[in-house]
């Protein structure tokens, strides 16, 4: 690598001007295109993540069928495909769009400052991510195969290879997740600091949208979780390569150990990637809404409450584990606790939707359709975090319809609310709405279609990560097969269905109609800009000024019923 | 109305605490179940409501007055009394399926391995660790409305054993005997099933619980006394 720069010395200080399109689209420092790097590679992932829904779905539906596109899904298939679907759209998915995408898109922004406070720590992070992405399905095609004990990665199962079977892909798994952990911790430095430092001028704490906070707390809940998780992968890579016990029963470790540590972190990770969604969704409401956002203040009270509380409930996915049952007390009260801030939240953004002056745009409809498919997944979770009611739902379908409901209106509603809506400001041009609202509807319908089904399921006592229900004769019944199918067949719609957002979003990447810089006619700093807004945002001499808060919709002193963070009184 | 695992989902349900989990899962179905409708009336009223009409501005609230946050704060009030009521129900039941072991008048050992469940019943005598126990691979019998302690081990990686007719689910955790308990209802014949991903076959890992009339277990052991154990007898066993 060091004679590189002795064979092109001129490289060094020849183009100053011109960046080449090596630095503009690889190793770029500006936000918004590691904000678009973060996007693409996830919903790229995200791809492969459905396809492997889709596959492992039909074996559910047709046991034992040749699955177009796929082949057999063997027993030993259907576990590497459940295990990859969920370590995928969590880690490789939810996160970098949420967080990552759309806190490096919009930070710097709505905050009115030219860039992320360290702009190669960011690339690094960029970097790291992919990396980590290129290693996880590197573990498909090495000897023995990918990891195929659920992306929870219990031991004894994962840390023996004469259990699990997979003695390479059970590490590359590891360090995969474990790298993208690293590239998230540097990440979230970067949006913390740059929230904290590089407000504009005016904008006090209470000013900044509430998205922005979203991203800021997520990132802390995420530092502050991560610690002990990537301890214990770094415990549990060396009792699978090194020979240590540290969960091996046989040697003196205890395998309840790790799932304290996974949980520990797993718990706050489904905040982590919670908040950004709920942040896209109020910027969203008030914008079509034509309103303030109701009590701004207690949305971030809220916040804080469900952030520390999120620390104290992991054992709850441990109920029946075989931890001391006298925890299990403790860790219900703290659990059904955590539905009082994150209630509030949700009667906070129906609030606002009072006396406003509703528009149902595309995006509109993703904001409002997360309220009303989040309330689903809230209200189920009682039912687990109950101990009693757990020890039967317990690693049930239940549980999975569960946390689809909450992780499908973060991941994929929340995604869609915030693609659409700035579509305009990252690509200049608007999508088509008709075609937008064609593509939200049978999404939507699809989804509570695949999901509802397995709530009867699962309640009905049908157990995970099963590849074959036949050999269970009391789950073998035809009505509750017939819900499988059902639920299978919405699946291949809601996937197809996605086409028809590609083909929009593309085509309107290139032809869609001119957006301008405000087509929302919304408040906060991104839309003071041009559309897609410039290297450094703004004209250095043109950064904006802050003078009121980013929710000053509808002012009777005023007669446009919007009012810019930037316009000075 | 308050047995909905039972009579929606048609799981029977066959142990003396099944109908006390059935009744949390009830209790928790209505309470939730009717605020969420209540909550999602309002919110698709306030949609229509307030659809966008020519002249008529949106109104400014900023919900930091008394008399605008009552109408977030007092929702939320209802949210925490309500979760007290299903803490207290659901703490109860837990308390009593886990915490409480009433005495046993038999004793069981669940023994799960990659991929089957062995069962070592304690035979005429009723004595675990004797030469008349009786081992079976993939088949629990059990007597009808008796109690039941369960010792559950497990060989090589977790496993969860898990009885949906009886509510019951347990992870078995390698290097540990993890004691429940059970008292079956009613006699018949179903799933148990693995709940724990355990490995390829963790898909095959059921077995079949048989509960009985007195009568017929007794007729049961009778054919099975002459089968000997030893080879599944283990140093878990000596513990006890």
């Amino acid at each position: 690598m060091a004679h590189a720069a002795d064979i092109h010395p001129h490289a060094a200080h020849g183009h100053h001007e011109e960046v080449s399109w090596w630095r503009t689209y690889l190793f770029s420092t500006d936000h918004k295109m590691i904000a678009m790097q973060y996007m693409f590679t996830g919903m790229a992932m995200a791809l492969i993540g459905g396809f492997f829904a889709y596959a492992f779905r039909m074996q559910q539906a047709f046991p034992g069928m040749d699955v177009p596109l796929y082949g057999l899904v063997t027993p030993n298939k259907y576990n590497v495909l459940i295990t990859n679907h969920g370590a995928i759209m969590i880690f490789w998915v939810a996160m970098p769009v949420l967080i990552a995408a759309f806190g490096n898109y919009l930070i710097p922004l709505m905050l009115g400052c030219d860039d992320m406070v360290f702009p190669r720590i960011n690339r690094l992070s960029y970097q790291i991510f992919l990396l980590s992405a290129v290693i996880l399905l590197v573990s498909f095609f090495v000897p023995g195969g990918a990891f195929a004990g659920a992306w929870t990665i219990y031991p004894p199962l994962s840390s023996k290879a004469e259990y699990g079977l997979a003695p390479l892909g059970s590490s590359i798994f590891l360090v995969a997740v474990a790298l993208e952990f690293v590239a998230f911790l540097l990440g979230g430095i970067n949006f913390i600091t740059t929230a904290m430092n590089s407000r504009a001028p005016g904008m006090k704490m209470y000013d900044v949208p509430i998205v922005v906070w979203m991203i800021v707390v997520a990132s802390i809940l995420f530092m502050a979780s991560v610690g002990p998780l990537i301890a214990g992968a770094i415990m549990l890579f060396m009792d699978q390569q090194v020979g240590t016990a540290f969960f091996d029963p046989d040697k003196g470790g205890d395998p309840v150990l790790w799932q304290h540590l996974f949980w520990f972190f797993g718990h706050p990770e489904v905040y982590v990637v919670l908040l950004p969604a709920l942040g896209i969704v109020a910027e969203i409401i008030t914008t079509f809404s034509r309103k303030k956002l109701f009590a701004y203040k207690t949305v971030l009270y809220t916040v804080f409450g469900t952030g520390v509380l999120s620390f104290v409930v992991w054992a709850h996915h441990q109920f029946v584990a075989g931890i001391d049952p006298r925890m299990a007390n403790i860790f219900t009260i703290t659990t059904l606790l955590i539905s009082v801030p994150i209630a509030e939240m949700l009667f906070v953004y129906i609030a606002t939707l009072y006396g406003g002056s509703i528009t149902l745009t595309t995006p509109m409809l993703w904001g409002l359709s997360f309220i009303a498919e989040f309330l689903i997944g809230g209200v189920t979770g009682i039912f687990l975090g109950a101990s009693g009611s757990d020890i039967f739902l317990h690693d049930t379908y239940f549980v999975l319809a569960h946390f689809h409901y909450t992780f499908v209106p973060i991941a994929i509603i929340g995604t869609f609310a915030g693609l659409t809506f700035w579509f305009p400001k990252m690509f200049g041009r608007m999508m088509n709405e008709t075609w937008g609202k064609i593509h939200f509807w049978i999404t939507i319908v699809a989804f509570n279609c695949i999901f509802i089904p397995l709530f009867i399921t699962g309640s009905a006592g049908d157990h995970r990560r099963i590849y074959n229900y036949m050999n269970f004769p009391d789950s073998a019944v035809p009505w509750l097969q017939d819900l499988r199918v059902f639920a299978t067949y919405s699946l291949v719609v809601m996937l197809l269905a996605q086409a028809i957002f590609l083909v929009n979003f593309f085509w309107s990447i290139f032809r869609g109609e001119k957006a301008g810089k405000n087509p929302w006619r919304a408040n906060t700093l991104e839309w003071t800009t041009e559309s897609p807004p410039p290297h450094g945002n703004w004209p250095a001499d043109q950064l904006p000024n802050v003078y009121r808060g980013p929710y000053e919709y509808s002012h009777p002193d005023r007669k446009e019923d919007y009012w810019p963070q930037n316009l000075p009184a | 109305m308050l047995h909905l695992i039972e009579s929606w989902f048609g799981v029977p349900s066959s142990a003396t605490f099944s109908a006390d989990i059935d009744f949390v899962f009830s209790l928790i179905f209505w309470i939730v179940g009717f605020w969420f409708l209540l909550t999602e009336v309002v919110f698709f009223w306030l949609i229509l409501r307030f659809r966008k009409r020519d002249g008529v501005p949106a109104q400014y609230i900023t919900g930091e007055l008394k008399s605008e946050k009552k109408w977030i704060t007092w929702p939320h009030m209802a949210v925490l009394v309500f979760d007290v009521v299903i803490v207290v129900a659901a703490v109860r039941v837990w308390y009593h399926v886990k915490q409480e072991l009433p005495p046993a008048v038999e004793t069981v050992r669940v023994i799960g391995q990659q991929w089957a469940w062995s069962f070592v019943h304690p035979g005429p005598d009723g004595q675990q660790g004797t030469a008349d126990d009786i081992a079976t691979v993939d088949e629990l019998h059990v007597r009808v409305n008796t109690l039941y302690h369960f010792k559950l081990e497990a060989r090589d990686v977790l496993h969860s054993f898990s009885v949906p007719v009886f509510r019951l689910k347990q992870d078995a955790i390698p290097g540990r005997v993890i004691t429940g308990w059970f008292e079956a209802t009613k006699t018949g014949t179903h799933d148990i099933q693995c709940a724990e991903i355990c490995g390829i076959g963790h898909g095959v890992m059921g077995a079949r619980i048989v509960i009985e009339s007195p009568a017929e277990h007794a007729a049961w052991m009778a054919s099975r006394s002459s089968v000997s154990v030893a080879s599944l007898a283990s140093p878990s066993a000596v513990q006890e």
